[in-house]
């Protein structure tokens, strides 16, 4: 008799059925952020229009701009996070890295045009620049993990501080401003433009000329930011999906010792993760220094929690093994929709904290008995 | 020690032993966990490794897999001394290691997991760009479940939702699949139900057919004798003795184990 044949003659039509269960809580489980994205627009919708007497509309080309916008640096931190999670590891130090990075990029802008660099140069110096750091500060955090075997949670909290600490010494515990003008247009011009109503129309690229009240019917749809951080999350879905080095980050979470006898270089995958991590989080922090025209060694750190919240909501196990770059996506989406959307309701910002907090617990308890189901359906089938 | 060298080198098998260890010693601290083992496989035999709790079977084993690094002795694998200092050349080499503990991924597909560390890829502009070539790795994998006659329903699924017996099942399928020229089972069928441990000691019988040498390591004495063709008995880190199947029974062995008879000992 074939190995594991006996059993499905046993008791084949049961099987399938627990199969059938398993699948839809499995799928459940998959799409409840969706759902829940979905249910939260959707109330935001109706409850604006309402609580402004129907002269407010959630739903328009501004808003949802300026939720992409809000969500890019909480994502981009939330991106490398994902990797790291699921391989069962963790980086507290990438709101600090942002934060370094948008100092040394803003360092790196303004010396490199005032020694004569065209803008354009100087960008992208800045941009080498924060990649540069990141990649320093990844190395470090994965070295020591992975080489030294000291937790991850331990060495990245050191770490954090470190970078804290560089961060302040380098923009001199102040915001690095003197980066030449120009640089704003890359951090704030769009793709497109809308004009609406009167006189108006689209533009592609170019930015019309125009002031005033045209000025304020003006929106900027897919801003530079907005592109290039739908680019890293392209990026990023296409590595944890499509290649070996997403196939052994699931592994690496999903059983450390497997990974290690299957030969995988477990090692050089951690280090390679932590400077991803960083990387990201670098990225943020050159988009920051963009969008603000200057560095700031306190942007990053009020993210983290933020951005480890929608890697969580978005369905990433903490327990490693488990997660997509697109539910961080839908978790930072419904972190940026809730704060928005209090706003335009008037409500005292503060409720937004309360309110992700119990989403990040409802998220985790889906989770939970998602498992818990699954394993029940295991052992009494 | 020396009479039980000399048996193992003379024990009416045919041809040069695949593996051949001799005098491994491993240490830890001030353990000596293996203790100068002499140990031969034969090609197309299985050879039962037994012995108590802490008797040094995993460890020895391990030694031979690349997992540990012997302190003494040495190892001839296909008539080469071989010293691997990790398991992936071990495994190049063509010696596969199921474990007590299942080394597979439970969140990842059976493909997956039968190419894990060693994954097919599609090159993109000239290498660059590598993508996971799953058609190909499915494909195949599906083709050594035929060809073992392992039955898994759905080979999407990830390892976790499996039963124990068709885990293990995939288990020895990949390390078939990377053309195993020995297979180590270290307790293969410990927390498997009765079907499944009979599964696989069926598969064992199945990898003997195919000329696959395999080493059991098993508490259970019954399962040892089913497939079997000798046993070797370990004691203390020591070697006790090494006898055909045929030629002994449960009993004996068990006297073995626990250190009541010791070859060593009545030839010295
Ligand atoms: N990595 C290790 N470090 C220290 N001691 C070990 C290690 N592995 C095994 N040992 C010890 O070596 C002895 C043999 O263990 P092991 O080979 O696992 O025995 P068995 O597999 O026969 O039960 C035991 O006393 C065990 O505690
Ligand atoms: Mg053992």
């Amino acid at each position: 008799m074939a190995v594991g044949e006996q059993e499905i003659i046993n008791n084949g039509a049961m099987t399938r059925q627990r199969e059938r269960r398993k699948q839809l809580v499995l799928l459940l489980s998959r799409i409840w952020a969706w759902v829940f994205l979905g249910i939260m627009i959707v109330f935001f919708i109706i409850t604006v229009q309402l609580s402004s007497g129907g002269t407010v509309n959630f739903l328009t080309v501004r808003n949802s701009q300026n939720i992409l916008v809000a969500i890019t640096s909480v994502l981009l931190l939330g991106l490398g996070q994902t990797f790291v999670i699921i391989a069962a590891g963790i980086d507290l130090s990438v709101g600090w890295m942002m934060s370094l990075a948008s100092v040394l990029s803003a360092l790196a802008i303004r010396d490199s045009f005032n020694a004569g660099q065209p803008l354009f140069a100087a960008v992208v110096i800045g941009f080498l620049a924060a990649i540069a750091g990141a990649v320093v500060v990844g190395f470090f955090n994965g070295v020591i993990i992975a080489k030294l075997n000291v937790p991850a949670f331990i060495v990245t909290l050191g770490s954090s501080f470190i970078v804290r600490g560089i961060a302040l010494l380098l923009s001199d515990n102040t915001t690095v401003i003197g980066l030449p003008p120009g640089v704003r247009d890359y951090g704030n011009n769009a793709l497109l433009y809308w004009i609406s109503g009167e006189g108006g129309g689209l533009y592609f690229l170019n930015r019309p000329d125009v002031s005033g009240e045209m000025l304020r019917r003006m929106d900027r749809i897919l801003p530079y930011p907005v592109i290039l951080t739908a680019v890293v999350v392209a990026i990023a879905i296409f590595l944890l999906r499509r290649t070996q080095f997403g196939r052994h980050t699931y592994a690496i979470g999903g059983n450390m010792e497997a990974a290690v006898r299957a030969g995988i270089p477990v090692d050089r995958h951690l280090i390679m993760l932590y400077i991803l991590s960083a990387s990201t989080a670098g990225i943020a922090g050159f988009l920051s220094t963009l969008r603000f025209t200057a560095g700031s060694a306190v942007i990053g750190d009020p993210l983290l929690l933020s951005s480890i919240a929608a890697v969580i909501i978005g369905g990433v196990s903490l327990f490693g093994g488990a997660g997509t770059v697109i539910g961080t996506v839908i978790g930072a989406l419904i972190i940026a929709v809730l704060t928005t959307g209090l706003v335009m309701l008037n409500v005292q910002p503060f409720w937004q904290f309360i309110v992700v907090g119990f989403v990040v617990i409802l998220a985790v308890l889906i989770d939970q008995s998602r498992d818990l189901i699954m394993g029940r359906m295991e052992t009494t089938g | 020690m020396e009479p039980a060298m000399a048996e193992s080198e003379n024990n009416g098998q045919q041809g040069e032993p695949i593996l051949r260890i001799r005098q491994l010693v491993k240490r830890f601290g001030g353990l000596v966990a293996v203790n100068k083992v002499d140990m031969d496989v034969y090609p197309g035999e299985v050879v039962g490794l037994v012995g108590d709790n802490a008797a040094g079977k995993s460890t020895l084993i391990k030694c031979v897999s690349g997992v540990y690094q012997p302190d003494g002795g040495e190892i001839y694998f296909e008539g080469r001394r071989v010293r691997f200092t990790r398991p992936m050349e071990a495994r190049d080499a063509g010696i596969e290691t199921i474990y007590q503990d299942l080394a597979l991924a439970g969140n990842l597909s059976v493909s997956a997991n039968i190419f894990l560390g060693r994954e097919v890829k599609k090159r993109y502009l000239g290498g660059l760009i590598r993508t996971l070539d799953e058609d190909y790795m499915h494909a195949e994998s599906q083709k050594v479940m035929d060809k073992f006659n392992i039955r898994i329903p759905d080979f999407s699924q990830e390892i976790e939702t499996l039963s124990g017996g068709q885990r293990q099942a995939v288990a020895i399928a990949r390390a078939l699949y990377w053309r195993a020229k020995l297979m180590i089972m270290d307790e293969p069928t410990n927390n498997l139900g009765v079907v499944e441990q009979r599964q696989v000691l069926e598969l064992i019988q199945e990898l003997r057919q195919q000329g696959v040498p395999v080493i059991l390591i098993s508490h259970t004495l019954p399962d040892v004798f089913a497939v079997a063709d000798r046993i070797v008995v370990l004691h203390r880190g020591f070697k006790v003795t090494e006898k055909k199947a045929s030629e002994t029974d449960s009993q004996e062995i068990v006297q073995y184990m626990v250190g009541a008879l010791d070859d060593n000992r009545v030839l010295a």
